[in-house]
């Protein structure tokens, strides 16, 4: 049974990550992202990692792909604002895509991966109690570090957001 | 309660490993194939987001939980990212009137 169901949100996955890839609309591209990221979603609870997908679920589906949806309308982007690369690029540029998927795989194979622990497995470590422990004491500085990350970042997206007096803007 | 989930004891790590390296494959292309900016930085989440899910993978698989920190800060940083990328475009779209990368290519050598 999750079996199936981690193949089911694999294929999902990838199906709507290659539906952002080859979507003519930039709409139905973040659609499909937003597909994607609950898929994720999905994947992380597989996993027992509870904090991630709550996280997963309000930082990635929340808020980000609300700016990029805001961005794409705010630009008034349609199907025929982005000009096409030539056919034969795009033939070039999957196939690259696809060795290095194989040459990936291909070294990857034969990675022996450790077996399970199962005599001290912790089920738990996902769950917000446990990694706020390990944030809030061992991670504490970085912790700290990306909130002035964050403070720097906004203070910079208003600063490019400002309409300078020199600039031709004709919204 | 402190039972071993379901999906790693029936699905081996292996398995993370070629669904992340197909998902991280595929936002390369993406971002090789697309000509709007916004496009390829969504290409550049999928990617990230592959490495997301291999890390969160690991943890779980080892029980060790400083791979899901990590993934923590990546979302952090990736978040950071996008609020000042998308400024950049919206100021670039202003002077412009295209996000297209082709006609953004001042920094061409």
């Amino acid at each position: 049974m999750t079996g199936n169901l981690f193949y089911f949100l694999a294929f999902l996955t990838l199906f709507a990550a290659i539906g952002v890839v080859v979507s003519k609309n930039p709409v139905y591209s973040i659609l499909f992202m937003i597909l994607t990221f609950f898929a994720l979603t999905g994947h992380y609870i597989l996993l027992n990692a509870q904090f991630l997908a709550a996280v997963n679920f309000i930082v990635y589906m929340g808020a980000i792909m609300v700016l990029f949806l805001f961005v794409i309308m705010f630009l008034n982007m349609r199907e025929d604002t982005e000009q096409h690369k030539p056919l034969m690029s795009k033939i070039a540029v999957s196939i690259a895509g696809g060795v290095l998927f194989v040459i990936m795989i291909a070294a990857l194979k034969d990675v022996s991966m450790m077996p399970v622990d199962t005599a001290n497995f912790d089920s738990q470590i996902g769950m917000v109690e446990n990694l706020g422990k390990v944030l809030f004491r061992d991670y504490l500085l970085p912790f700290e570090l990306a909130s002035v990350l964050f403070l720097a970042a906004m203070a910079g997206a208003v600063m490019l957001g400002k309409r300078e007096p020199g600039e031709h803007n004709r919204f | 309660m402190n039972e071993i989930p379901e999906v790693i004891r029936t699905i081996p790590l292996n398995l993370y490993l070629y669904f992340s390296t197909a998902l991280f494959c595929i936002g390369i292309t993406g971002v090789l194939i697309r000509r709007n900016a916004i496009i390829i930085f969504m290409c550049i989440e999928l990617m990230l987001n592959s490495v997301n899910l291999l890390l969160t993978a690991f943890s779980a698989y080892r029980s060790d939980p400083n791979g899901q920190i990590f993934v923590f800060f990546i979302m952090a940083v990736a978040a950071a990212e996008v609020a000042v990328g998308l400024a950049i475009i919206v100021m670039i779209y202003r002077n412009l009137r295209t996000t297209d990368i082709n006609i953004l290519n001042k920094l061409k050598w």
